[in-house]
This record gives C-alpha cells, sequence and structure tokens, in this order.
C-alpha cells in the first residue's frame, strides 16, 4: 500500500519534473523573441490547471497516508499554486497575461519561479524514490 | 498663428456643412430599407469589390515597389518634389503676411544683408553683454541645439515679422570652433533700434559662425563669412519665416494639413532652404535647420548648387533587413501602394525644435531683458530657469550671487568645449554647470518657486556637436539626463529611469530619406544615426552594441555635396530624426489601405444624448479629410439590441441596411459591399450620414449589444486591418462583453481603497489582442451619462493602441460644452495623420534594458510594441534599469524606430535616437533630473500600481518617491545646513508635482470621483504626451485682466502679451482679477466678483458681471483691443494644441467654481494637504 502511494507520487513528480521544464524552455523562448507573447501565454495557461492538480494529487495522498514530513514539503507548493490561481485578476487572461508578462519584470518572476519548482520536484523525486524503496523492502 | 491653424479647417467646415446639409434634406426622403427581414442575398448586385480587389492589389504593388528601386524618380519626388512645395514652396510667401516680407529680403540680398555686414546688430548684443545672465544663457544655447535655439528662434523670427521690437543676436561664444562650434542664439530685447528686423536672426548657422568670430572683436562688416550671406542665409530666412509660413500653407494649400496642423508652427529651423539656384538639394535638405545652417556654412555655395542627386540614392541593395522584417513587419494583407508620397508630403522637414516650448520659451527670454537687476539666471542645465528673471525678488535671497559666477565662468570654457571631438561628448560637463541645478534650496523658504514661463527641459550635458543633433526633447525624453553608471548608482539617487516617448507627433520637418539600403548594425539592427563613430572611410562602430559594421558603397555617396566619400555627412548621420522609406523587405504583405469603420450605438439612449448629429455632421464635413488615397475604404455598423450593417455598394440608389439579430454568433451578412471605397461610394456614405441621425429617433430598444457589435467589426476588418472608431453610450447589456454596474455611488469619496478599477472581464483585452493581431486599432469614444464600465471597455483600445475619449453627461443640448468638445475632438481625430500596422522597437546602449512599458499598446516580445494604429497624439513611456555597468562608455543612446504604413499605402519608418552622458557621480544625477518627465513616469508607475495594487498604495509610493529622493540628497550633500527640507534647484519642482498628482482624478482620494472619470483620467496619464500630461497635473493660471503689452510678443501683426505664471493657490486670486487656467484639454476663465468693469465689458461682451451667464463657453469676438489681445493670448496658447480644449467661463460665485478650485493645488481641501503641510510631511517622513 505504501509503496504503491509512493509510486504514484513518483510518476507524478516526473510528470511535474517535465512541466517545470516545459514552463522554462517556453518562457526562455519568449526571452529571446522565438515566440510571441500571446503564443507563449495561452501555451502556458493551458498547462496551469494540470499542474496545480498534479501537485495536490501526492499532498493528497500523504496526507491521507500519513506521510507528515513529505506533507508539509508538498503543502506550501500546493498552497502557492492554489492561490496563484484564485488571485489571478478577473480581467487577465489567466495566470500568465500576455499584456504583463512583460512588464515590471514579470517574466523574470515566473522564470525564476519555474526555476525553483524545478529543484523542488527533483528533490521530491528522490525523496519518493527512497521512501518507495523504503516501503518495498520493508514489505 | 495658431488661430490660423484652427480657423481655416473651420472655413472647411462650413463649407462643407452647407453641402452637407443640401444633402441631408435631400436624404432624409431615402431612408435605408429596415428591418430584420430582408433577404440579403436576393438584394446586393454582385458586388465586386472585394473579390476584385485584393488580387488587383496585390500586383500593383509589386508595382510600386519597383518605383523605389528606381532610385531616380522616387528619390527625385520624395526629396525635391516634396520638398519644395511644402516648406520652401511659393504658398510660403503668398501666405504669409505682408509683415513677412521683411525678412525676406534676404533671399535677395536686400537691406537685410546689408545690415548684417554693418554689424547693427553687434552693437545691441555688446549691451547685452554687460548683462550678467545673458551670456551664460549664450554659452548654453550654443551648445544646445534643437531645444533652446528653437524656443528663442520662432520669437525671434516673429519679431521680425511683425514689430522689430525684440532682435536677435546670434551670439558667437564660440570664436575659434568649427562650423559645429557655431552657436546660435537669440536675444530678445525692449525697444531694439529696428535694426533687429534686419537680423537674420539665429538664422543659419553660417550666420552665427560668422558672428562668433567676429565676435568681441568688432563687427567687421567684411567678414569673410559674408560674402556668402545671401546664398547661405536664404535657407534661414525661409527657415524662419517659416514658422510662419507653413502654417499657412498647411492650412490653405494642403489638405493634407492635418498632419501638420497640430504641430508646432514654428519651426527650428530653416530646414526649407531655398537656395537660389532653385535645385534642392536633396537629401541634404532632410537635415534639420542646424545642420543646413552648418553645412551650408561650410560649403557656401555648393550645396545650394548640388541637386537632388537621386542616383546615389540607389545602388546595391542590401538585404540585411529580411530578418528583420519579420519581427517589424507586422501583418498580411493587401493593398498595394500608390505613387503619390508621403502623407507628409513635405517629405523634408526636418527636427523640429520643439514645438511647445517654442513658443513657450521666447517670452521668457523677453523679461530677461526687461528687468536686468532681477536677471540671474541659472546658467546650466534649465533652460527654462535660465531665460527665466527671478519670478519675483522675494523669492530669491539665494540668487544674488549667483549671476556673476555663474555667468564668468562659463563663458570661457565654452569655446574650448567646442573643440572637443564628439567622442568626448559625455565628459565635455563643466562643473559650473551642474552646480547650478544642484544648488541646495531650501524648500520651506521657498515661497515662489515656480518659474515665470513654463519651463523647458533640462539640456543633457554634452559637447555641442551632440547636443545640436540630439533628438527634440519634445519627441524624447530621458527622467534623468545624465545617465548613472551602474545600478546601485541609480538605486541611491531613488529617481525612476525611463524614457517618455512621442514619436509619431507632427512634425513640421523631418528630413525624409529613400534609399535602397538603410544602413543598420549587422549585429543589434541598429538604425546608423549621429552618434555612431566612423573609425575610417568603410567603417562605423554601432553605439549601443559597439559592433563594428561596413559602409555600404551606396552609403559613401553624399548627396549633399554630391561627393563620395563622406557617410558621416549624410542626413541620416547629421539627424536624430528621419524617416525612411522602407523597401519591400519590411512588408509581410503589401501595404495596407487607409480602411475606417464606426461602430454607432444607436441604442434609445444614444439617441436620446444626440451625439449621432454631432458624430454625423462632423463626419460629414471630415469627409474628404480622412487620411487616405483612392483606396481608402469606409463602412458603417450600428447596434441597439441587434447589429445592423449597411450595404453602400456602389451603384445603389440608397444604402441598404442589413440587421442580423443572432448576436450569440455573429456573422458578416455580405463580405463585399460593407467596406467601400471611399472615392466610388461617396455619395451613398453621404447619404447615410444624412439619414442615421433620423433613422432611430424613434427607436425604443434600451438594451446594447457592444461585444457583438465589436466581434463583427473584428470579422468585418480582419483580411485588411485598419481603424475602427466605436461610439457607446451605456453600459452592454447584452451578448458576449455584457457587464454589470460595479460602482457604489455611496464610495465615490472614500479616503480608503477604491474597488473595480481593473478590468471585470477579460473579454476586451482578449477581442484587443485579436485585433492587434490582424493590424486592427480600435478608438473608443464613451459618450455616458451613468457608470459605464470604462475600466472594462477601455481595455479594447489599450491592448489595441486605441485611444479613448469620454465624455460624461454628454447631451448635445443641455451640455454644450461637452458638445463643442467632442466636435472638436471629432475634427483633429478625424483628419489626423495615422499610421497602420506600426510596430516600434525601442533599443537602448548595451547593459540598458527596458523593464516596463506604459502606454496603449500590445508589447510583443521583449523590445517590441505591437501597434495596430499609430496617431499622433499618442505618448508612451518605458522604465529601464540598468544592469551592466555602462563604466567603459560615456554616452547611452538610445533609439526608438517606429515602423508604419502611412495613409498613402507607404512602409516607412521613422527613427529617433537620443544620445545622453553617462556619470558615476551621485550629484550629476541628481543635477539631470527632469523633474517633468520624472513626474510623468512616477504617475504612469502610479497608476500601473494602484491598478495592480490599490490606490492607497500607489499613493504612498508617491509620497515615499519625494521622501527617498530627497533623504537621498541630503544624504549625499555633506554641506547642506541641517535644517529645513533640502531639494536640489533641479528638483525643486517634485514635492509640488508629487502633491499635484496625488489631488488628480486619478489618484486622489476623500473627494468624489465617479470611478469612470477616475479611470478615463489613469487612461491619458498612460497614453498623453509628456506635455499634456504636465499641463493636466500642473495647469498654468495667468492674470489676464491687466496685461500689458509689457513682454508681449508680436506675431505677425498681433501682439501676444506674456502675463507670468502664478502659482497655483487660491492666494494669487483676487476678486478684482480675471484668471485664465489652462489644464490642457480644459480652460477655465475664473472672472472674480469686482473683476474690473471695462474687462468685462470689452472682453466678455457683457455690461457687468451681473448679466454675466453661468455657462459661457467662449471669449466673443470684439473689436476692441483688449478683447484682442486676450483672445491673441489664448490662441497662442493653444496654437500648438492638437485637440482644441473646452473653454469654460467661471463666475465666483457659480457653482462651477468648484471644478476650477479644484485645479489649485497648492491649497488646501478637505482631504488634501496644502502644499506647505506636504512639505512640513515629507519632512517628517524623512526624519524618521
Amino acid at each position: 500500500m505504501e509503496a504503491a502511494v509512493f509510486i504514484l507520487s513518483l510518476v507524478d513528480c516526473c510528470a511535474l519534473i517535465f512541466l517545470s521544464v516545459y514552463f522554462i524552455i517556453t518562457l526562455s523562448d519568449l526571452e529571446c523573441d522565438y515566440i510571441n507573447a500571446r503564443a507563449c501565454c495561452s501555451k502556458l495557461n493551458k498547462w496551469v490547471i494540470p499542474e496545480l492538480i498534479a501537485q495536490a494529487l501526492p499532498t493528497v495522498l500523504m496526507l491521507v497516508s500519513m506521510h507528515w514530513f513529505v506533507l508539509l514539503l508538498n503543502l506550501p507548493v500546493a498552497a502557492w499554486n492554489i492561490y496563484r490561481f484564485v488571485k489571478v485578476p478577473m480581467g487577465n487572461m489567466g495566470v500568465y497575461d500576455p499584456t504583463e508578462i512583460h512588464n515590471r519584470g514579470q517574466l523574470k518572476t515566473h522564470m525564476k519561479e519555474a526555476m525553483i519548482k524545478l529543484g523542488f520536484h527533483l528533490l521530491c523525486f528522490f525523496i519518493y524514490l527512497y521512501s518507495m524503496i523504503l516501503a518495498l523492502i520493508n514489505d | 498663428m495658431s488661430t490660423q491653424g484652427y480657423g481655416n479647417p473651420q472655413s472647411a467646415v462650413n463649407n462643407y456643412s452647407m453641402s452637407s446639409a443640401q444633402n441631408g434634406g435631400g436624404a432624409a426622403t431615402v431612408p435605408c430599407q429596415n428591418g430584420p427581414g430582408q433577404a440579403y442575398p436576393a438584394m446586393y448586385p454582385p458586388s465586386s469589390y472585394y473579390s476584385s480587389a485584393p488580387p488587383a492589389g496585390y500586383p500593383t504593388m509589386t508595382g510600386h515597389s519597383a518605383p523605389p528601386a528606381g532610385k531616380i524618380p522616387v528619390s527625385g519626388t520624395d526629396y525635391s518634389g516634396n520638398y519644395y512645395q511644402n516648406s520652401s514652396g511659393p504658398s510660403l510667401y503668398p501666405a504669409a503676411p505682408g509683415s513677412q516680407t521683411a525678412a525676406h529680403p534676404y533671399s535677395t540680398s536686400n537691406a537685410p544683408v546689408p545690415s548684417l555686414q554693418q554689424a547693427a546688430p553687434y552693437a545691441m548684443p555688446a549691451g547685452y553683454y554687460g548683462q550678467p545672465y545673458s551670456q551664460p544663457s549664450h554659452g548654453q544655447t550654443h551648445a544646445q541645439p534643437q531645444q533652446m535655439q528653437p524656443s528663442l528662434v520662432p520669437a525671434s523670427s516673429s519679431n521680425n515679422l511683425g514689430a522689430p521690437l525684440y532682435p536677435i543676436v546670434s551670439y558667437p561664444s564660440a570664436p575659434g570652433s568649427s562650423q559645429y562650434g557655431t552657436l546660435r542664439s537669440s536675444q530678445t530685447g525692449i525697444g531694439q533700434p529696428p535694426v533687429s528686423t534686419v537680423m537674420p536672426p539665429p538664422p543659419t548657422q553660417s550666420s552665427l559662425q560668422q558672428y562668433s568670430q567676429g565676435k568681441g572683436a568688432t563687427p567687421t562688416p567684411a567678414h569673410p563669412g559674408y560674402g556668402a550671406p545671401p546664398l547661405s542665409q536664404t535657407p534661414t530666412v525661409n527657415g524662419q519665416s517659416n514658422a510662419v509660413q507653413q502654417h499657412y500653407d498647411q492650412n490653405l494649400v494642403n489638405p493634407m494639413g492635418h498632419h501638420y496642423s497640430g504641430a508646432p508652427p514654428t519651426s527650428t529651423g530653416p530646414n526649407t532652404e531655398r537656395t537660389p539656384s532653385g535645385t534642392p538639394g536633396a537629401s541634404v535638405h532632410s537635415s534639420p535647420g542646424h545642420h543646413q545652417g552648418l553645412l551650408y556654412a561650410d560649403r557656401g555655395v555648393n550645396n545650394a548648387v548640388s541637386s537632388a542627386a537621386g542616383d546615389h540614392s540607389s545602388s546595391s541593395s542590401d538585404h540585411e533587413e529580411e530578418d528583420e522584417e519579420d519581427e517589424e513587419a507586422g501583418g498580411d494583407s493587401s493593398s498595394t501602394t500608390t505613387g503619390s508620397a508621403s502623407p507628409v508630403p513635405n517629405s523634408y522637414e526636418s527636427l523640429e525644435g520643439g514645438g511647445y516650448q517654442d513658443l513657450a520659451a521666447p517670452p521668457a527670454g523677453v523679461p530677461n531683458k526687461q528687468a536686468p537687476p532681477f536677471g540671474y539666471n541659472y546658467p546650466t542645465m534649465h533652460p527654462g530657469y535660465q531665460q527665466s528673471p527671478a519670478p519675483r525678488p522675494d523669492s530669491s535671497p539665494a540668487h544674488g550671487g549667483y549671476n556673476p559666477s555663474g555667468y564668468q565662468p562659463y563663458s570661457q570654457p565654452f569655446p574650448s568645449l567646442n573643440e572637443l571631438s564628439s567622442a568626448l561628448g559625455g565628459l565635455s560637463g563643466v562643473p559650473e554647470l551642474e552646480m547650478e541645478t544642484l544648488r541646495p534650496l531650501n524648500l520651506l523658504q521657498e515661497r515662489n518657486i515656480l518659474p515665470p514661463k513654463q519651463a523647458s527641459p533640462p539640456e543633457p550635458n554634452l559637447s555641442s556637436d551632440l547636443r545640436k543633433v540630439n533628438c527634440s526633447p519634445d519627441t524624447f525624453r530621458c527622467t534623468l539626463t545624465n545617465i548613472p553608471q551602474t545600478q546601485a548608482l541609480l538605486n541611491k539617487a531613488r529617481l525612476p529611469l525611463g524614457l517618455l516617448l512621442h514619436p509619431f507627433r507632427d512634425l513640421t520637418q523631418l528630413p525624409v530619406i529613400t534609399s535602397n539600403t538603410i544602413v543598420r548594425c549587422r549585429s543589434c539592427r541598429t538604425y546608423i544615426n549621429p552618434f555612431v563613430s566612423f573609425l575610417d572611410q568603410r567603417r562605423w562602430k554601432c553605439n549601443l552594441c559597439y559592433r563594428v559594421n561596413d559602409v555600404p558603397d551606396e552609403f559613401m555617396y553624399n548627396p549633399v555635396t554630391r561627393s563620395y566619400g563622406e557617410p558621416h555627412k549624410r542626413p541620416e548621420v547629421q539627424n536624430s530624426t528621419v524617416e525612411f522609406i522602407a523597401s519591400s523587405d519590411y512588408m509581410l504583405r503589401p501595404p495596407q489601405p487607409a480602411v475606417y469603420l464606426f461602430v454607432l450605438d444607436v441604442s434609445h439612449n444614444a439617441v436620446e444624448s444626440g451625439y449621432l448629429n454631432v458624430f454625423c455632421q462632423s463626419l460629414l464635413d471630415n469627409l474628404d479629410k480622412l487620411p487616405g488615397d483612392t483606396r481608402t475604404r469606409i463602412g458603417f455598423v450600428t447596434f441597439d439590441s441587434t447589429i445592423h450593417f449597411y450595404n453602400l455598394q456602389e451603384g445603389l440608389s440608397q444604402p441598404q441596411m442589413l440587421v442580423v439579430s443572432d448576436i450569440e454568433d455573429v456573422f458578416i451578412p455580405t463580405h463585399d459591399s460593407l467596406l467601400v471605397n471611399l472615392k466610388e461610394s461617396k455619395e451613398l456614405v453621404k447619404d447615410l450620414l444624412n439619414a442615421l441621425p433620423g433613422m432611430f429617433s424613434q427607436t425604443r430598444e434600451t438594451q446594447s449589444a457592444l461585444g457583438p457589435a465589436l466581434q463583427a467589426a473584428y470579422k468585418l476588418m480582419c483580411p485588411t486591418g485598419g481603424r475602427v472608431s466605436v461610439f457607446q453610450t451605456q453600459l452592454p447589456t447584452l451578448g458576449a462583453g455584457l457587464l454589470q454596474s460595479r460602482e457604489d455611488p455611496n464610495l465615490r469619496s472614500s479616503t480608503k481603497t477604491v474597488q473595480h478599477l481593473a478590468p471585470a472581464t477579460d473579454f476586451y483585452k482578449k477581442l484587443a489582442l485579436d485585433c492587434s493581431g490582424q493590424q486592427i486599432g480600435v478608438d473608443l469614444f464613451l459618450l455616458s451619462s451613468q457608470y459605464s464600465d470604462l475600466a472594462s471597455l477601455a481595455c479594447v483600445s489599450k491592448y489595441s493602441a486605441g485611444s479613448v475619449f469620454y465624455y460624461p453627461s454628454f447631451h448635445h443640448i443641455h451640455n454644450t460644452a461637452q458638445r463643442q468638445k467632442l466636435q472638436r475632438d471629432l475634427q483633429r481625430y478625424l483628419s489626423r495623420k495615422i499610421g497602420f500596422e506600426a510596430v516600434m522597437r525601442i533599443r537602448c546602449t548595451k547593459g540598458l534594458s527596458i523593464h516596463t512599458f506604459h502606454g496603449n499598446f500590445f508589447v510583443r516580445s521583449t523590445d517590441l510594441l505591437s501597434l495596430a494604429n499609430v496617431n499622433p497624439d499618442s505618448g508612451f513611456a518605458v522604465q529601464m534599469s540598468i544592469e551592466e555597468s555602462l563604466a567603459d562608455t560615456s554616452l547611452a543612446c538610445f533609439q526608438a524606430a517606429l515602423l508604419y504604413t502611412s495613409s498613402k499605402g507607404k512602409r516607412r519608418i521613422r527613427v529617433h535616437t537620443l544620445c545622453l552622458p553617462v556619470v558615476s557621480q551621485l550629484s550629476e544625477v541628481f543635477a539631470g533630473a527632469d523633474i517633468q518627465a520624472i513626474t510623468c513616469l512616477l504617475a504612469n508607475m502610479a497608476i500601473d500600481r494602484s491598478v495592480s495594487s490599490s490606490l492607497s498604495d500607489a499613493r504612498d509610493a508617491l509620497v515615499n518617491a519625494v521622501v527617498d529622493c530627497l533623504s537621498a540628497y541630503r544624504a549625499n550633500g555633506s554641506n547642506i545646513q541641517p535644517s529645513g527640507l533640502i531639494a536640489p534647484a533641479a528638483l525643486r519642482l517634485f514635492p509640488l508635482y508629487v502633491l499635484a498628482l496625488l489631488k488628480q482624478k486619478a489618484l486622489r482620494t476623500g473627494t468624489s470621483t465617479r470611478l469612470d472619470e477616475r479611470v478615463f483620467s489613469m487612461c491619458e496619464f498612460k497614453s498623453q504626451p509628456l506635455h499634456q500630461i504636465m499641463r493636466m497635473v500642473h495647469p498654468d493660471l495667468y492674470r489676464i485682466d491687466n496685461m500689458t503689452e509689457q513682454g508681449a510678443l508680436h506675431l505677425n501683426d498681433s501682439v501676444v502679451p506674456q502675463p507670468p505664471l502664478l502659482q497655483l493657490t487660491a492666494e494669487k486670486l483676487t476678486r478684482e482679477g480675471a484668471f485664465l487656467m489652462d489644464c490642457g484639454s480644459v480652460m477655465y476663465l475664473w472672472v472674480g466678483k469686482c473683476c474690473n468693469e471695462m474687462f468685462i465689458r470689452d472682453v466678455m461682451g457683457f455690461p457687468n458681471y451681473a448679466s454675466l451667464p453661468s455657462s459661457m463657453t467662449e471669449i466673443p469676438e470684439l473689436q476692441t483691443t483688449y478683447s484682442e489681445r486676450t483672445r491673441a493670448f489664448i490662441s497662442w496658447l493653444l496654437e500648438s494644441r492638437t485637440f482644441h480644449p473646452a473653454f469654460h467661463v467661471v463666475k465666483d460665485d457659480a457653482p462651477a467654481k468648484s471644478s476650477f478650485f479644484q485645479h489649485l493645488v497648492e491649497d488646501r481641501t478637505e482631504s488634501a494637504f496644502s502644499y506647505y503641510e506636504f512639505l512640513l510631511h515629507v519632512q517628517q517622513q524623512m526624519s524618521k
């Protein structure tokens, strides 16, 4: 049972890693002018909700399986994702808004955020891997 | 001058209106067919328009593009043809009033010339020299090409024309200098002998040069330079008179005049030269006055002779552009270019000196002379201050000492400075210069800190060569004219770094260059500009990225001298504002035709307000003035709860109305005949416009389906792009994009947060981005009496590069002021220049980067702004950061390149380049602060903040900006007295302007402000050019009931009095006076209770105060001197203005006076500080 939880989390985490890399690539494309702001934002906005769900999933799993440490690790990130999604002003076209992404250094902020998430997911990846192996051995 | 600019169109209006009236009569009988029931297909003759048109267009285009290749013809027309016609053309002369002839003699080398030679003028200058202040200012002006001089010039020219009271003298501060070193400056004086007339004022540099050489020394008539004068000067003469003349011609002759009509009549310089030989020096002309002056000076006759060497212009094409084309070329649609030249027929205008100041500045000079005793002057960077005498004696105890010191040192260093090469530009700063702007002032003790005349922007501290060619501050302004070397230094100064641009403004003169090769840097794609350095004949070094590039062969040929191997004398390198005719490399599709679509609200509410009458009448009057060519297309869509299209296909006997009632899924009933060629269907269009107001007079429909109507407009315009003008009178209530009322009237005056400043839906934003992608610009006219959620609606214009107009409580009968404003706005709106499918790229020196943009556009990539439409009345702002240290460079440059399709179907690139010195000392950063630019940028930042965060945050941030900056100054200054609130002279108006900002509709709290008005005010801050914003923020107040001739300007045959600017406080008002407040878009004339009876009778046309009506909106034209003088003054204020302000006469007891008093920003209101309190508050914050 415990192994299953971690296997699921591990798979989920892989997806999130890929997603973070995709975000980084797309944002840097925008930085280098390879795509325009509108295309970039509509691409990224599509993945905001999947990311949110993918992040919430392990959080819930950990809660259910009562792994408090991993839960605490995941909770802030999940909360941040939700906060960011909820806080989008009504007039904006999503978390990434093409009319604002070039203003006030938003692009850099988004980039930084994507980087941090990538690091976080990598960390999680190894934690899940370790926990999974541990769980399998214990079984 | 100004009046003419406006007057003329009006006369035209009259003509039209008559005709239109006739039409109207006829049309009334021809109502459109109405009703949804119509079967569309059946009714239309298969219109061939659409089907045939596009294909046809393309081929032509290619044909068209060919000409550019054939360099000769094109260049010939552009340069010589256009140029001559416009600027120097005969029209100038005829148009000019008799007085001008005085100036002209020059060309014939008559009286004037002799007088020059006699040096009679010199005597006067000598007199001036005696006065301490005059000289320093020279030193200054000397180096400052554009701004200062121009400002003086016009005055002088006008003087010449009118009465010779104020002679202009050119000062030779730099004897030894090269031609470039010559300075032109003008002096005005009172009671000067008529000689002044003769003085070809600041004419060309050549003349200056001569003076300069002669300077100090006796004015030798036999000056070498003078032999040539007739030739070399001619240009000047023209140039000078130009101001006046051009003005005329535009109006009289040129239907396209509208482009420029708004433009400041004064030209910097003589760019229009008319060489006696009659052959135009082609590209040479392009160079603005100064250069020409220079060139001429050197070359003398040569120049005149050189004709447009069209050939050279052609030459090998190179293709570097291709890559960029994608980026810069906007879209993809069709159409051909017409052969006719630019919308700017006068392809030859050169840089202007700066429209607004030109006008404003001269007066400043005048007082100088008058009041020598007070004539302290800031020798340095504030021209405005320089020119102005101490405002009031009491104001400046500190000033006293300054004259001598400032002056003496200054005049000396200059000659040597001139000799510095341009490369040293950034280093040429004279410490003394900075001293003045850094002079500490205790704000708490300065009661009158306003300069008596409008201040002109600070001059960058550059070498004279660079200064001369630098971009006009009206076009391009930086908040810090000394760029800090590192971000750390910038942070220390606590001032924002940013640019304010007005790239497409009407210019009276602009060099237009046609050549196959547009020379650009290979790596950063910067256009070649005056600030690049030529390593040798064949290589130039980019000033932005420092890459070394080759000079293409074509560029080696200098059309000016018809010589080979002088690339540095090409017009591109002599002018910081130039316009290129772009080749097909810069097009993604053939240039589009001008397409105009009008989307009109015809619901009950709209009909009730009566705007349709006004609109239809204005459009009828201006139908022929819509910019465009033979391909121009026009269409109409009206909407209430359904959407109505109008078939205007040529050949129909009357317009057909097609109604689409399916607003959920809007479709276009027929693709062919809804957007029709204006020329071919003009009669039908007129019929429709005549019938339109009557058609819906009985409507009971109160709903408004704006969203679907916009979608329909988008679909209609998709294939071509163009301009959509939307008239809306209420909250959209149906279909996509419907909005709910969000305003709670009870919270209008809340001091807490103001909500709903952000849009309620992303519908309009998405639509705007779609439009922007298809090169459609949407302009919104909101005429509404109730809340209409402008915050949401404005998005449609904001991101499609349109403009927003708002007329609160518009009613065609009950609100005359608004009706007149709408009429005048429409007049300008319909006839102003327009650029389609435009993109603008702003490049800056390596190390600097732009991080935030303000204005109406869509930022497509990091430095590329996509502007579906660009109009001459919109300004932009950007904030910058310093990413890498600039320590290894002494100059920072900024280049804005605007690529657009003119209404004539030509692809053009307008390039502006600004060059500023880089400094390493904090004090220098403060010395170079441009307070007006800073204020505008802060306003933009505050508005962003109030939308994204909250209004109170934004207000706090503004106050903190002052506190931080003054603290930084205090921390930096070691020798400053500890007490009081100390600010450097350059920033002395900072607290005042910030306080004024806090009291603006956009940012105020505690005063009842409707949400729409607040949002509109925000939109204005974001999209208006700097001068307009500054008048809004800090209006100009004058007392006009006792204006005297003292210090007056003499323009043409009218006398324009120059009352001093007053502080914005009720303390300055008296019941015995009448005061004029100029807020940019509104003007108030406040008449005191005990106002001089004579004023009321002679100017207002009423026997006494009691009989004045409470709602006057204009000053009657009376034949009294009093009235003429007043009107002359007002029209002088208006002349550089593109939109006519609304005019209100406010009686002291009228309820309307609160709208007047709310602009007195220095006074205390219930919810806001007075100026003094604000200073104390700032001081208190600083000591925390």
